[in-house]
């Protein structure tokens, strides 16, 4: 009788467990923004940017409803952990340390790294004799951060910021020689926003994999196989039909494919 | 000490989180605080003594700005204060070409100055409270003695001013060293930023952040022993007579 109850018991907890997994209905997604061109508000405060396009078209394709919390980064995975959301989509780099934590998607967007500098900078090859008594500008706990630090954290002064617009604030005030950004970022920051000051130093990094991971993907809870499927599924279909690169486009534009 | 290092080293091998680098960054951010705290609580206990006489003057133009200057500072979040003095300025057209960007280059001076510039405002309402409450008695003993003002001010309500002051001093610098924790918005690699930094690597709020608040609670412990100390020495002509 009692093993009749047990079974009984089993049975039903993991028929509801199945229903909970099944029923997704609302994505909440956790962004860190502003970090143009990937997610920032426009000037009457709507989110937009192309994580944001991205991954409505997504919950779109899915026909499920999507909802956009603004989370710092600092926090952004403690946030996902503790069901603030359940996901992750702001320009997160896939890579082995956060995989320990979070259950990623396909990747959506290789982007590279760049070096930016002032226009006037007598850096040409950013290696460790360039920089050397330099101060290099990163976005704290970013895996820019862990590569500048790794890398040149022995032979120049290594500046963290909590958010991209301080860092740039302080670039433009001249207290950084360069930094080390996404290059869409650093793009639309710093090339497009202040034409003629600053350009981009040394050649695109994508290597070593370490740091730079396979691209960005979207973070999930790692209990939440079924939804990371789905939202593949989702992105392969929005790959294919078009919709991906119409929105590629519009961000970034041909030539940096 | 290079065995110690070596000794430490092969401790932490197993541990992925506090590696000699971290707890490199952590001892650095140790040295930054107490530097940006002991630094700040000085010069600011030198600028709050005139400052402390001259909020008890008579003359309106004496006192009138330095009550403007304490009122300022205590009205405003010390955030406030430390994101103006270091991102503020540098919208102050050609700031870079004159003398004073060497100071404002870095962000060590930046922040030195706010915390010095809060923590004086914040002694100088201390101790203009301990001078007015110096006992009417002693004041118009000293007159009748033919003291001048600055003689009474240097033996009779000073000294006993200080001593009085002591107590919530001692709070003033514990808050300080609290409050220096802000330091890290502005890129100083002090205690916080480094278990931000440590935080944001690893995603590992609870280790980084206990074990900076350990340290932390060792440095209250160290400020609350010297204060108490402070205390037994100097007020011991105010307690009872022992049996």
């Amino acid at each position: 009788m009692k093993r009749l109850l047990g079974v009984t018991l089993l049975g039903a907890i993991l028929v509801a467990g199945a229903a909970e997994a099944r029923e997704y209905d609302k994505v909440r997604f956790g962004v860190d923004v502003p970090y143009e061109p990937m997610e920032y508000r426009t000037p009457d405060g709507e989110l937009t940017g192309f994580d944001i396009e991205l991954g409505n078209a997504l919950c779109a394709e899915m026909e499920i409803e999507c909802e956009w919390i603004v989370q710092g980064w600092d926090g952004i995975i403690p946030g996902l952990l503790s069901r603030k959301y359940d996901a992750i989509m702001s320009s997160m780099t896939i890579n082995d340390e956060r995989r320990e934590q979070v259950l990623f998607s396909d990747p959506y967007i290789t982007p590279p790294s760049a070096w930016f500098a002032p226009a006037d900078s007598n850096i040409e090859t950013p290696n460790a004799e360039a920089l050397e008594g330099k101060t290099i500008g990163v976005q704290r706990g970013t895996l820019q951060d862990n590569y500048v630090t790794d890398n040149f954290g022995d032979v120049a002064r290594v500046s963290r910021y909590a958010t991209a617009d301080d860092m740039v604030l302080d670039m433009d005030a001249g207290r950084l020689d360069i930094v080390f950004l996404d290059f869409p970022i650093g793009k639309a920051t710093l090339l497009d926003s202040e034409a003629g000051n600053y350009q981009v130093v040394g050649e695109m990094i994508t290597e070593p994999k370490k740091y730079f991971g396979d691209g960005f993907g979207i973070a999930f809870r790692q209990r939440d196989e079924e939804l990371a499927a789905k939202f593949n599924e989702a992105l392969a279909t929005l790959k294919e039909n078009g919709t991906y690169n119409e929105i590629y486009n519009r961000y970034f534009g041909n030539n940096n494919q | 000490m290079e065995a110690l290092i070596a000794n430490i080293t092969e401790l932490l091998a197993e541990n992925t989180i506090f590696n000699a680098q971290t707890l490199g960054y952590y001892g650095e951010g140790l040295v930054t605080t107490v530097q940006l705290v002991f630094l700040s609580l000085i010069i600011g206990l030198v600028l709050a003594i005139p400052l402390a006489i001259g909020r008890g003057s008579k003359r309106k133009w004496i006192k009138m700005p330095i009550f403007f200057y304490t009122y300022v500072f205590r009205g405003t979040p010390l955030l406030v204060q430390l994101y103006l003095i270091y991102y503020g300025v540098v919208f102050v057209e050609g700031i870079q070409d004159t003398w004073l960007w060497l100071i404002l280059e870095r962000p060590f001076y930046p922040a030195l100055i706010a915390f010095t510039l809060n923590t004086a405002a914040y002694t100088t309402e201390i101790f203009h409270g301990a001078i007015k409450a110096t006992s009417r008695g002693e004041i118009e003993a000293a007159r009748a003695y033919g003291m001048s003002y600055s003689l009474m001010m240097r033996r009779i309500i000073l000294p006993s001013a200080f001593r009085r002051a002591l107590p919530a001093y001692g709070n003033e610098v514990i808050f300080m060293l609290h409050a220096s924790a802000i330091a890290s918005v502005v890129t100083i690699m002090d205690l916080t930023g480094a278990a931000r930094f440590v935080y944001a690597r690893f995603y590992a709020p609870f280790e980084a952040f206990l074990f900076v608040a350990a340290i932390y609670l060792c440095l209250t412990f160290a400020i609350l022993y010297l204060f108490r100390y402070l205390e037994k020495r100097m007020l011991a002509h105010l307690k009872p007579a022992s049996q």
